[in-house]
């Protein structure tokens, strides 16, 4: 250790030499309930806007800095009210809400009925392009605040009525017994007149309602968030606060945080997974986060939407060994998939592990059977397309494709087609240009069972890329939205789920588990299910 | 030498415009860049065409080259898909790339020259042949190796270094990747400066230096030396360009916020106002380094005129 230490001496010195910056501990500084935790983080995609923001990175910072009218509970993901002292509601359409009494942004202006309301007829405007606008969808006026095409023709939502300093009500467009659930989604927090008054300034310093406040931000970066020591919630930040600093590269984070430098790195790289247990001694979590992941279908392409098609589909189904990919590839970070939801909805928000049953089970030899009585694959060959950007996608979708060369006896059967970047893989799904089945990933917006069916399968949903069409299933879904009862409109979405097993309409590959290590310094790290840290509740020993 | 850089600059525009325009037919090429902003799912397609307008996507490609290339002139260089303007970008970028090139340069220069003189006066030693050995071997390992190598010998086994440079990028927190972007270059620099020594140390003019009875300090300095260095300097002049705009892997490694990691960002995203805006910055850094070489020649070399 002695010549280490020399070492280190003398690269010190160097450096003083150099620029006067401090030589020893690196990381963030402070201990106990002051202390700052460092945050491995990515430059946000969109610009940080609540209603803006539809990616891990960029909802890492909302999280911290703002609080809506429900939070979903960072270990069940269940919606409970946060702000919302109370939303009633006779017929499923007409909400009355009513807003805490004693809250206030870190700027010390109250929040109150209007910071909603202002706050959602801005996301909902078209004209302020804002990524999340379709969460308001389903307030009464939205088409009018944002049409398909051309001007809009309004500039709030008709839908919305501020009654009184602290209420205000909402219509919907339709039917929705479980809307105030959704709620809990950072596109529906509230805003501070700042936001709209001085916006650029704002997002160069975002304020909000929640635990921390910005306290610097150096865009694409670092930000550094502090404790707000006003903060009138329960769930007050237990450190003094997160410094937030971008990584090009999770390998480098994760190196810095190996050498001691970074307190939190919420995506562990795939190449490490192997030695993570050893690497951090016990560190590191992998718990399960609203992800799925499915192969969807090209149904506007005849050859993909045969009469036969649900039996070639289970029989790809079947010929996909989940169990042994998730194991090798991942490294138990995916777990197999058993139905299309997800394993943090619980079995009372309609998780079904047996859902899917022998479906997506793997055999060979019934996969061979099943899509033989099909006809073979169409063409001879199928491509499962995917992009080659970002993830570890080209591993699996080789061993997806290498399982069914292995249950069919072909080499070629089944062969992988990247494309360049997401944008452009993107491109190609809207444009309805997919060869073949293409990888398909679903994060959900809010633990509702309705949020993983009813946008990707219900007929010209919004993420229903295939084109998959089917009336049962529609109709289903409808009856469970009208559903005023919770448990009787989960089990209403099971038998639409049933449909789509039947028809298999998408396969599901596996369930993605959310994944972090963390150092010496921190304690009591947790991850939520939407898969982003949770920040407030973070010890520093 | 006044009409000459003239001329030089004059030969800048039409490189500048047919590099430009390459870029931004290349990006463009590379489909929808707005596609890729809603995640997993597809835009709402009210919010798509209302961003492709606001980029200024919905116009054809020519209209779209002229607006931008009449917009930089004007000092704006757009603006990046999470809402900030290019030109902050590159005011945060360039400042790091540009320091950790100069770091690189800086051992380039010291330790390549330095060991090719060394080996080059002694050739054949032992001296002469471990070095050339040594940098074989750096020529010939990828330069994402020797990163990470250091990376993690440095910066995790040894403690020596961070293995991930701050925000700020501070000149110390640089020199391991400084170092780390020169080897390669350094190598040649070795090699390049040790024939070229080499080959004058036979030259008559050091003989007769010799002769004269020069200190041998002189005639290696003032004579040898400055007369071999031409090549050195043409390869490190055009090296500062390809430094700069191939710090990606290295910016990568080390998460240094530099123009590498701009850039890449800027590709991923299919940001073509990051991109273009970058490169072109790029291209007229490695025009001008190539004129400041042709230039030096003059300095170096007395029989180089200009006219």
């Amino acid at each position: 250790m002695r010549g280490a230490r020399h070492a280190t001496w003398a690269a010190c010195a160097m450096a003083a030499a150099l620029t006067a910056t401090a030589c020893g501990g690196g990381g963030a500084s402070g201990s106990g309930v002051d202390g700052v935790v460092s945050a491995s983080w990515g430059d946000p995609q969109n610009p940080l806007e609540p209603a803006n923001t539809n990616e891990v990175q960029g909802g890492k910072v909302l999280d911290m800095v703002f609080r809506g009218l429900k939070r979903y509970d960072p270990k069940t993901g269940e919606a409970k009210d946060m702000l919302a002292e109370k939303i009633d509601t006779s017929d499923s359409v007409n909400f009355a809400i009513t807003v805490k009494d004693g809250w206030t942004f870190s700027n010390g202006e109250k929040v109150t009925a209007r910071s909603f309301v202002d706050a959602w007829n801005y996301g909902a405007d078209l004209r302020n392009n804002q990524r999340n606008a379709y969460f308001f969808g389903y307030i009464d006026g939205y088409t009018a605040l944002h049409p398909d095409s051309g001007d809009p023709t309004a500039t709030t939502l008709s839908g919305l009525k501020i009654t009184g300093e602290r209420t205000f009500t909402v219509k919907l467009s339709q039917k929705f017994s479980t809307w105030p659930d959704t709620l809990g989604y950072a596109a529906f927090a509230p805003l501070p007149r700042a936001f709209f008054d001085d916006h650029a300034g704002w997002l160069a310093k975002p304020v909000g309602n929640g635990p921390y406040t910005v306290d610097a931000y150096a865009r694409g970066s670092q930000m550094s968030l502090r404790r707000w020591d006003g903060y009138p919630g329960s769930d007050k930040a237990l450190n003094g606060g997160v410094d937030l600093v971008v990584y090009t590269d999770n390998n480098t984070a994760y190196t810095n945080l190996l050498a001691g430098n970074l307190d939190l790195v919420d995506d562990v790289p795939a190449a490490q997974l192997k030695n993570v247990k050893t690497d951090l001694e016990g560190r590191y979590i992998n718990t399960p986060a609203g992800i799925i992941q499915t192969l969807a279908f090209p149904y506007y392409d005849k050859a993909w939407n045969a009469p036969d098609g649900a039996k070639l589909r289970t029989g790809l189904s079947r010929a996909i060994n989940r169990q042994q990919i998730t194991d090798t590839i991942f490294q138990k970070t995916r777990t197999p998939a058993k139905d299309w939801t997800s394993p943090v909805l619980g079995t009372e928000g309609g998780f079904q592990d047996t859902l899917c049953g022998a479906s997506c089970e793997y055999d060979p030899a019934a996969a061979k059977k099943l899509i033989d009585e099909a006809g073979g694959i169409p063409g001879g060959q199928m491509k499962i397309t995917y992009n080659a950007d970002t993830g570890s996608h080209k591993d699996w979708v080789d061993a997806v494709c290498n399982s069914i060369n292995n249950a069919l006896g072909e080499d070629q059967a089944c062969v992988g087609n990247p494309i360049g970047t997401f944008a452009d893989f993107r491109g190609q799904i809207t444009q309805s240009k997919m060869p073949g089945p293409f990888r398909a990933g679903w994060q959900m917006d809010y633990p509702l069972i309705q949020n993983f069916l009813q946008p990707l399968y219900y007929t010209n949903a919004s993420s229903n890329d295939g084109k998959w069409s089917n009336k049962d299933f529609d109709r289903l879904v409808d009856r469970a939205n009208a559903e005023s009862d919770t448990a009787k409109a989960v089990a209403l979405f099971q038998q639409a789920e049933e449909v789509l097993r039947d028809q298999m309409a998408a396969i599901p590959l596996w369930y993605q588990n959310g994944s972090a290590g963390y150092s010496h310094r921190i304690s009591n790290v947790a991850l939520n299910p939407f898969s982003v840290p949770v920040y407030n509740e973070i010890k520093v020993a | 030498m006044g009409r000459y850089v003239i001329r030089r600059l004059l030969q800048m525009i039409p490189v500048f415009f047919g590099a430009t325009l390459l870029i931004f037919l290349m990006v463009n090429v590379m489909g929808d860049p707005v596609q890729g902003l809603c995640g997993q799912r597809a835009c709402d397609p009210a919010t798509a065409a209302q961003l492709r307008k606001e980029f200024g996507l919905d116009k054809p490609v020519w209209q779209q080259y002229l607006t931008y290339m009449g917009n930089v002139f004007t000092g704006d260089f757009g603006t990046a898909f999470n809402g900030q303007p290019v030109i902050e970008l590159m005011a945060d970028a360039f400042p790091v790339t540009i320091r950790l090139t100069l770091v690189a340069i800086f051992f380039e220069i010291v330790i390549g020259i330095t060991l090719g003189v060394i080996t080059g006066l002694r050739r054949g030693r032992p001296v002469d042949t471990s070095v050339l050995l040594l940098t074989l071997v750096v020529i010939s390992v990828p330069t994402f190796v020797t990163g990470l190598l250091l990376q993690l010998l440095l910066g995790v086994e040894w403690g020596i270094i961070k293995p991930a440079v701050s925000p700020a990028a501070p000149l110390d927190e640089l020199i391991v990747p400084g170092l780390v972007l020169a080897s390669v270059s350094l190598a040649y620099v070795t090699r390049l400066t040790r024939t070229s020594i080499a080959e004058n140390a036979r030259s008559d003019y050091v003989r007769t230096a010799k002769a004269k009875g020069l200190p041998r300090r002189r005639v290696i300095t003032r004579h040898l030396l400055r007369n071999s260095l031409i090549p050195v300097v043409t390869f490190i002049g055009t090296d500062i360009g390809a430094l700069m705009g191939g710090a990606i892997v290295t910016e990568r490694i080390f998460n240094i916020h530099g123009v590498g990691y701009q850039l890449y960002q800027g590709i991923l995203r299919q940001s073509t106002q990051t991109v273009v805006g970058f490169v072109t910055v790029l291209v007229l850094v490695f025009l001008l380094a190539n004129l400041l070489v042709d230039l030096l020649y003059a300095v170096l070399d007395p029989r180089i005129r200009y006219a």
